[in-house]
């Protein structure tokens, strides 16, 4: 039994119980995080690529932007324990990107400018759970919040989602990107509480 | 190797820092130790079980007993309580430490912080672990004299420290630090020349963060060498 904190009452979440994982609390604002500063690519020279298949696909962001996409809402969970509900996005789906490649791997791991990095096993990014996403609420996504692409990874803490994405790497193995080899949990399931390193 | 695990944890004393601020000193049960720059996670729980939970920075020196400094958010929900509610003997549960990434360890690098308002807490904990001659410069923007946290500490610290305040809001007469808003020319005035390599690290708002940031890029700094932590909607 926890500890009772004399005199603490708490401010009860308005939000619908069953959307908020454990020890989150609803945001209405949309916070920024991030590690080092915010990178600023321009458009002309991005690229997204897919390494580690048959062979290397890549696509301008004249092709990229040319792909099906799709409008997404999701609810999203930050693991410094903020959560948004019902955030609206435009992307492409990795179904989508991953069907243009030919390759056996069970992993990736998404790279990033600014170098960040983080590792997914392909089972969850695929059937319609991950996209790279240009549009947040009906406008290009802003730098501040990974733009003009992040990947959205909604089912998982939020670092998964990972900001200025500029491609994705297939792996036989699980590399442990960025925040997973500061302390932060591999996989990173919300409703799990899976926040750090052995959750 | 297991993660960090909620800890009973007691108040042990509160220091009054600033009208909105208050340092917790705490003895958790079982705390690992710590480094300089990480946080813990704080938990709360209320009588019918409800629960809350927040990160705030460890403010105290790596191989020091654990404190955290606080900053009372006005729609926060955990700040109110561990500002003006809890007090000594009071209890609630702690993990950590978390953190990898913004930490300090002393290679005899120059070290450049920059600190807004309650951003200062985790560089005072590497200001506090450290000793000897590395040199060390602290730009730290607060709004007004009175919101300057550890005001006497930072002072009674000249040696290897060099710190410039500058406050945004109001000066006091006769002032002589900086009077407003971190820009590229305060960077440039108070900075490490880049060649110097300094590890840099940055906290406060994102807005701070990210007008630091850029400053020191347009600098000459590598971004790889600038650690930033910023404060979204995670205190409180």
């Amino acid at each position: 039994m926890p500890l009772i904190s004399r005199g603490f009452r708490g401010r009860r979440s308005e939000g619908p119980p069953d959307r908020i994982p454990p020890g989150q609390h609803l945001v209405d604002d949309f916070p920024v995080l991030s590690a080092g500063p915010t990178p600023h690519t321009p458009l002309e020279q991005w690229t997204f690529r897919i390494e580690g298949g048959a062979e290397p696909v890549s696509w301008t962001w004249e092709e990229f932007t040319a792909l099906p996409s799709e409008e997404v809402t999701a609810d999203i969970h930050c693991v410094t324990k903020w959560s948004k509900l019902d955030t609206v996005w435009r992307g492409v789906s990795l179904d989508t990107l991953l069907g243009r490649v030919q390759h056996d791997a069970s992993y990736l791991t998404a790279f990033c400018d600014g170098g960040y990095t983080t590792n997914l096993p392909l089972e969850h990014v695929t059937d319609d759970k991950a996209w790279v996403a240009y549009d947040y609420d009906g406008e290009p996504l802003e730098s501040e919040h990974g733009g003009p692409a992040r990947l959205l990874v909604p089912h998982l803490y939020f670092w998964k989602s990972a900001k200025w994405v500029r491609g994705l790497r297939l792996e036989d193995e699980n590399e442990p990107g960025f925040w997973e080899s500061n302390g932060y949990h591999i996989l990173g399931d919300p409703w799990l509480e899976q926040r750090y390193w052995g959750d | 190797m297991p993660g960090p695990v909620w800890l009973a944890t007691t108040v042990t004393g509160k220091v009054e820092e600033t009208p909105r601020v208050r340092t917790l000193l705490l003895n958790a049960e079982g705390w690992p130790g710590h480094r300089a720059g990480q946080h813990l996670d704080v938990r709360l729980t209320a009588e019918d079980g409800y629960q809350a939970e927040r990160s705030y920075s460890v403010a105290s020196a790596q191989g020091e007993p654990l404190a955290i400094t606080v900053e009372r958010l006005a729609d926060g929900e955990v700040s109110p309580y561990l500002v003006d509610e809890a007090r000594e003997g009071d209890g609630f549960e702690v993990r950590g430490p978390i953190g990898g990434y913004f930490v300090w360890e002393d290679d005899g690098r120059p070290v450049f912080l920059v600190g807004g308002g309650s951003g200062v807490v985790p560089l005072m904990s590497m200001i506090r672990s450290s000793s000897g001659p590395t040199p060390i410069r602290l730009l730290y923007s607060s709004r007004t004299l009175e919101d300057v946290i550890f005001r006497e500490e930072l002072e009674a610290r000249r040696g290897g420290l060099k710190v410039f305040h500058t406050l945004t809001r109001a000066q006091p007469p006769g002032w002589t630090g900086y009077g407003r808003r971190i820009d590229a020319e305060l960077l440039r005035e108070v900075a490490f020349p880049a060649a110097e390599r300094p590890h840099v690290f940055v906290c406060g708002s994102t807005r701070f963060v990210d007008t630091a940031a850029d400053g020191l890029v347009a600098l000459g700094y590598e971004p790889e060498s600038i650690r930033t932590e910023r404060f979204g909607a995670t205190g409180g």
